[in-house]
C-alpha cells in the first residue's frame, strides 16, 4: 500500500497497543505528577521560594518522565520480531520509524501536557506563564521523543542498556531544557519570549527532519 | 509472465565470521523461479546467519547477494520478498485481523485477501481473537499467512514447521509447492525431512 498508509497504519496500530496495556501510558504520568506534587512538600511554606523555581521543577520532570518512557518505543517490536518486519518493508524506514516516534509521543508526551496547567497552578505559577509552559511544553516534548528515539534504537539490542541510553541521550536534552526552562521564567517577570520559542521552533523543526534517518539506521544496526 | 522468469537470487563467495569462528567461506548459489533452497546443517553452523545475510539485515564478510543481477540493497527487492524468521513479528495484544492488516499496510496485496488466506492456513473464523489466546502452533500459522496475503516472489523462512503438529506441516509444504508452480522460489532452513513433490529442490549443507 502506499506510503502514507502505510504511516498511519503503524500509528494506529501502536495506538491501539497503548490503549491496551495501559500501564506504559500511565507510568510516566504519574511520575511526572507525582515528583512534582512532592516538591511543595519538601521545600516547606516558601510560596515565592516555589514559585520562582516552578518553571525549573516541571520541565525536569517532564524531561525525566520521558526518559522513562524511552524504552517502550522500540523494545516490544524487538522482542518480538515485529520490528525486522517494519525495516524490511519496502517503504523508507525513517518514514515508518517517525510514525512510531509520533504515536509513542502521543501516548506519552500528549497527557504531560494535560495535566501540566492542573500542577503549573498548584505550584502558583502565574495565569500568564501557564500559556507559555504549554507552548514551551508542546514544542519541546516532541523534540524529547525524536532526540530519544535516536539512543533507543542505539541501545535496543542491549540487555542493560538504561545507564548508556541516560549518559547518550541526556546532553542532548540540555538545549531544549535551557531555552524552555528560561521562556516560562521569563514570561513570569513580563518579559517578551519570543527569541526562546523562535529557538525551540527551530530545535523541533530541525529534529523532525534529521533525527528518523539515524534512528533508522541504527535500528538496522540493532537486529544484527 | 516473462519478467517473472527472469527473477532470480543469486549469492556468490559468501562467507560469514562470527567470534573469530568461520561459519561459512566461498559459499555460492543461484535460484531461479520455481526453485527452493534448503539450508541443512547442525545448530550453530550458520543457517540462520545466512538467511540474515540475504534478508540484508547482516553484511557478509565477503561476497555479494544480487536479486535478479542487481545489490539488494535497492528496493525492488524488498517489495519482492517475505522473510518469516525465529520470532513470529507478531503483536500478541492485536487481534488476527488487526495483525494482518498492519502486514499488509507495510506492503502490497498479494494472491489472496486476509479471509482466504486465514482459510488457507485454516485459522478461518478467528479473525477477532486476540493472538495472545491463540497456542504457538496457531501463531506460526499466522505468521505464514503473511505470506500470502502480501505480493512476494521470494520466500526466506527460518525453520518454518516449528510448533506445528502434522497437518500443519502438510499444509505448509502445500502452500510452498503451490508457490513454486506459481514462479516462487523459497529459501528456507529445517530439520524435518520437507516433501515438496515436483519441485526443483537444491541443498546447500553447512558444517
Amino acid at each position: 500500500m502506499p506510503l502514507p498508509q502505510a504511516f498511519f497504519a503503524l500509528i494506529r496500530r501502536d495506538l491501539v497497543l497503548a490503549l491496551r496495556r495501559r500501564s506504559e501510558m500511565i507510568n510516566p504520568l504519574l511520575f511526572f505528577i507525582l515528583v512534582i506534587t512532592l516538591f511543595p512538600l519538601g521545600i516547606g511554606a516558601q510560596p515565592q521560594l516555589l514559585k520562582a523555581i516552578a518553571p525549573g521543577i516541571i520541565w525536569v520532570s517532564a524531561l525525566l518522565a520521558a526518559m522513562l518512557s524511552l524504552d517502550s518505543l522500540f523494545r516490544s517490536d524487538f522482542d518480538d520480531g515485529s520490528l525486522e518486519q517494519i525495516l524490511l518493508s519496502s517503504h523508507p524506514a525513517s518514514v515508518l520509524v517517525l510514525g512510531k516516534v509520533i504515536a509513542h509521543w502521543l501516548v506519552t508526551g500528549l497527557p504531560l501536557l494535560i495535566v501540566a496547567p492542573l500542577l503549573a497552578v498548584f505550584l502558583g505559577l502565574p495565569g500568564h506563564s501557564v500559556g507559555i509552559l504549554l507552548l514551551t511544553l508542546l514544542l519541546g516534548t516532541p523534540v524529547l521523543s525524536l532526540i530519544g528515539a535516536i539512543g533507543v534504537a542505539l541501545t535496543v539490542g542491549l540487555r542493560r542498556g538504561g545507564m548508556i541510553l541516560s549518559l547518550l541521550v541526556l546532553p542532548l536534552y540540555v538545549p531544549v531544557l535551557i531555552f524552555a526552562g528560561n521562556a516560562v521564567e521569563m514570561a513570569g517577570t513580563g518579559l517578551p519570549v519570543d527569541a526562546q520559542i523562535n529557538i525551540l521552533i527551530s530545535i523541533l523543526l530541525m529534529a523532525l527532519v534529521l533525527a528518523p534517518w539515524p534512528t533508522a539506521a541504527a535500528l538496522k544496526m540493532s537486529i544484527n | 509472465m516473462d519478467t517473472q522468469r527472469q527473477l532470480f537470487l543469486e549469492g556468490a563467495g559468501l562467507s560469514c565470521i562470527r567470534d573469530d569462528r568461520v561459519l561459512f567461506e566461498g559459499l555460492a548459489f543461484e535460484l531461479y523461479a520455481g526453485q527452493v533452497l534448503l539450508l541443512e546443517g547442525e545448530n550453530g553452523s550458520g543457517k540462520t546467519s545466512l538467511l540474515r545475510i540475504i534478508c540484508g539485515f547482516r553484511e557478509p564478510d565477503s561476497g555479494k547477494i544480487r536479486w535478479c543481477g542487481d545489490a539488494v540493497n535497492d528496493s525492488r527487492f524488498y517489495t519482492q520478498m517475505a522473510y518469516i524468521g525465529h520470532l513470529d513479528g507478531i503483536k500478541k495484544e492485536l487481534t488476527v485481523l488487526e495483525n494482518l492488516k498492519v502486514s499488509l499496510a507495510l506492503s502490497k496485496p498479494g494472491r489472496y485477501s486476509i479471509q482466504e488466506a486465514l482459510k488457507k492456513v485454516s485459522l478461518a473464523g478467528f479473525d477477532d481473537a486476540l493472538v495472545q489466546t491463540l497456542s504457538a502452533g496457531q501463531k506460526r500459522r499466522l505468521s505464514l499467512a503473511r505470506l500470502l496475503i502480501t505480493e512476494n516472489y521470494l520466500w526466506i523462512l527460518d525453520e518454518p514447521f516449528t510448533s506445528l503438529d502434522k497437518q500443519g506441516i502438510a499444509l505448509i509444504e502445500t502452500l510452498m509447492v503451490e508457490h513454486c508452480t506459481n514462479n516462487g522460489m523459497i529459501v528456507l532452513t529445517s530439520h524435518h525431512e520437507i516433501a515438496l513433490h515436483g519441485i526443483d529442490v537444491q541443498r546447500i549443507h553447512l558444517s
